[in-house]
């Protein structure tokens, strides 16, 4: 099973290579990880996916604690919230036929073409990784000739957020 | 008050209550020794890093504060790593603080370049790059806060030469350190699982305790004392939980794991519940996890959570500080009394005594366990012990009857060659009146030797027994045991080691027998200098094996007893 932590972190130099180096050396296997800015100036927050039959995510979450740059961990995969995961998909559109199919299953999964060449066409795809796998799937026979993923971010949703009390 | 970088460096060591450092000056960290006068701090010249760090490292051990350790920057640096990841291994408290080469020249592969920061990572609690004048006092403050407050550690410093020069306004930083991820580590209320703790300990038969060096650590000796009593408990120490409890008090069961008791590794395995205090279930004392303490309940107390369920699960875990959670704990446990459990334990206790090479005849030859032995009857067992690593490690542990907290000094989770004489100097540093005894061997010494030159510059009163087998004793133990007795690499053709430190300028002994043995220790105790005693003892064959043994991927009850019937230096 695949589990979800949030790490927010101090805005410092170096503090990425920490997590990574705390990663390596305890042998934990990370599906994903993504930093970002957040509300507050000077904290960065992570989203890391542990699968849990490979990785535990409490020991995970334990150890990053020590860190001293830190500030709080909390394993979400509990709790409901948002999950969303962003792609680029660059496709191959030999002809205006296969361009026109594929606009049509873009739109079908509420995806959008940000960018129309000669023969490629870029799209955004932004939903859950299931969503987004999906798509890939159905894109994959027009030919992908370049695809990233930003890896998942979440969110709990309502009132909770990740400041209060870690345990 | 304005003041340089260097500046800044000792003004706040003394604040933070720094007496003595450790180390070696070199390009990058010159500016900051220039001032050193003026701080009233002694600096001790080692020479070799390592034995900064490691004398750091026994001056921490030895005095419960943090110790220091500077070097330059490039090899200097990265001649401390080995002492960094040894204090790291055994949560020592130090402070290394590292010359670097200008903030400009970062990157561009200058003289003496390297990225320490990088390379010790994975070995530090924290470290630092500063890079602003400004941020050096607040950074000092914090790192003496990190190295010495929760799980302590090694943090290390380190200081570009432009801001060891630079000049700013000293602002004294303030006193409580702001650490926004800290405030999550120490708020949680462990009442609950203590109380469950309680009902375990209550319902058991056959519990042991498991004393580690979380509980010296957090000055819990005499709670615990209270509580193995209140519940007739009798307790196992780890290597570094030594003196943790008495030697001498009925309920000590001697240490566990690889070269533990009998009875220990016995009761363990006996158990009903086992109650972990400060303590990390290292590979070296379980031996076989899947079938550890086969029969036992868990309760593991340690500061740290992650290493709570970290390598067994169990079944109550307590985040907390040894002491404090035992002040909770004992009014919530029944007094009682096991006096099956107890006889049980005696007779294991009673069986051991009568294999022990030290209650059979010496046969003319000198065995480890004989002399060190006779060291602990010599010093009435108040003696700070400071080993190197190896068989007579495991032998001092063994035979020297340790009734004080923080009294013996060694190398536990890295096992590092070369600690014992640079970290002798730095608990004699930090308790100048005790009588301070290195225990090493005569391929471990060879590793730091240097450092004799240190002790005869300080004037150091430290007594060095080496002991001298002609092997690296404990790879030679493994390699008679496990790789058919082939000795590849192994024999030391070592120098005159009388000679040597007399070279030193350090008044040296040779011991061939039991009674040579005895008079040299008094001879060396009665000198009021540093001395040093060339045991020449049995390396190979009885009383050249540490017994028993639990090799490497077998359970604790399976450990190899010492053979009874042959003689000492018999094979
Ligand atoms: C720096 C380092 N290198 C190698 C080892 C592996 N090792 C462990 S014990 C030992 C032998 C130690 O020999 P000696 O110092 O003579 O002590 P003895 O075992 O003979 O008492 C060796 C080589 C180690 N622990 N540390
Ligand atoms: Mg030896």
């Amino acid at each position: 099973m695949k589990r979800t932590l949030i790490a927010r972190v101090e805005d410092k130099p170096g503090v990425l290579n920490r997590v990574a180096s705390l990663f390596r050396r305890r042998a934990f296997n990370i599906e994903s990880l993504t930093v970002g800015h957040t509300e507050e100036p000077d904290v960065s927050r992570m989203t890391i996916v542990v699968d849990s039959t490979r990785t535990d995510a409490e020991k995970v979450a334990q150890n990053l604690q020590k860190l001293v740059n830190v500030i709080r961990v909390e394993d979400i995969s509990e709790l409901p919230a948002v999950t969303r995961d962003v792609a680029l998909i660059k496709v191959e559109t030999p002809d205006s036929r296969t361009r026109a199919e594929l606009m049509q299953i873009v739109d079908t999964f509420r995806a959008r073409v940000v960018d129309v060449g000669v023969e490629t066409l870029i799209v955004e795809a932004t939903g859950t990784e299931e969503k987004v796998d999906s798509l890939v799937d159905v894109l994959r026979p027009f030919g992908i000739v370049e695809m990233v993923r930003t890896g998942r971010v979440a969110m709990v949703r309502g009132k909770t957020t990740n400041k209060g009390e870690y345990k | 008050m304005r003041l340089t970088g260097a500046q800044i460096v000792w003004e706040m060591l003394h604040r933070e209550g720094v007496e003595v450092v450790f180390g070696i000056p070199g390009g990058a960290i010159m500016h900051t020794y220039h001032p050193l006068s003026e701080y009233g701090i002694h600096h001790v010249l080692v020479r070799h890093e390592q034995g900064a760090a490691h004398a750091a490292d026994g001056y921490a051990r030895a005095s419960g504060r943090v110790g220091v350790a500077i070097a330059t920057s490039g090899p200097g640096a990265t001649n401390l790593v080995t002492g960094i990841a040894t204090a790291m291994m055994d949560s020592s408290p130090i402070v290394c603080i590292t010359g670097q080469v200008a903030s400009s020249l970062i990157g561009t592969d200058a003289f003496q370049e390297t990225d320490i920061t990088g390379i010790t990572l994975p070995i530090t609690k924290h470290n630092y790059l500063v890079t602003d004048v400004g941020d050096l006092a607040s950074v000092i403050h914090e790192a003496f806060y990190l190295a010495s407050h929760g799980r302590p550690g090694p943090v290390l410093i380190d200081l570009p030469k432009d801001v060891q020069q630079a000049e700013t306004e000293f602002v004294p930083p303030e006193s409580e350190v702001r650490l926004p991820g800290h405030a999550y580590i120490k708020a949680v209320d462990q009442t609950e699982a203590i109380a469950r703790a309680a009902k375990l300990i209550d319902s058991s038969q056959r519990p042991v305790i498991l004393a580690g060096h979380g509980v010296s650590m957090s000055k819990a000796e005499s709670a615990l004392r209270e509580f193995a009593e209140m519940i007739d408990c009798p307790v196992t120490v780890t290597l570094l939980g030594k003196g943790g409890f008495p030697a001498s008090h009925p309920l000590y069961l001697g240490m566990m794991g690889m070269h533990g008791d009998a009875q220990a590794n016995n009761a363990i395995q006996e158990a009903d519940l086992l109650i972990a205090l400060g303590m990390r279930f290292d590979d070296r004392v379980t031996g076989d996890l899947s079938r550890y303490a086969p029969h036992a309940r868990k309760v593991h107390i340690d500061m740290d959570a992650a290493e709570l369920n970290k390598l067994i699960p169990v079944d109550v875990a307590v985040r907390a500080d040894i002491k404090q959670a035992l002040s909770t704990l004992i009014p919530l446990v029944t007094r009682r009394e096991r006096p099956q459990w107890r006889t049980e334990f005696r007779d294991w206790l009673e069986d051991s005594r009568k294999v022990d090479v030290v209650h059979r005849p010496s046969n003319g030859r000198l065995t480890v366990p004989h002399l060190i032995d006779a060291m602990s009857t010599a010093t009435g067992g108040k003696a700070i012990v400071v080993t190197d690593v190896g068989q007579h490690q495991m032998w001092a542990a063994q035979y020297y009857r340790f009734d004080h907290p923080n009294a013996f000094i060694t190398s536990g989770g890295l096992g590092t060659m070369g600690f014992g004489l640079p970290a002798a100097i730095g608990a004699q540093m930090a308790c100048p009146n005790a009588e301070v005894w290195a225990i090493v061997g005569d391929g471990g010494i060879q590793m730091t030797v240097q450092e004799l030159a240190t002790v005869v510059q300080e004037e150091l009163p430290i007594k060095i027994a080496l002991c001298d087998n002609g092997y690296l004793g404990m790879v030679r133990q493994w390699q008679e045991m496990f790789y058919d007795k082939n000795y590849e690499s192994t024999h030391l053709a070592n120098p005159d080691f009388v000679k040597l430190a007399e070279a030193y300028g350090i008044r040296a002994w040779r011991a061939k027998d039991l009674d040579g043995a005895r008079s040299a220790i008094d001879e060396a105790r009665k000198h009021s200098g540093p001395a040093l005693i060339d045991f020449q003892v049995v390396g190979e064959g009885e009383g050249g094996n540490v017994y028993p043994m639990v090799p490497s991927g077998a359970a604790l009850h399976e450990m190899i007893r010492r053979p009874h019937q042959t003689k000492v230096g018999e094979r």
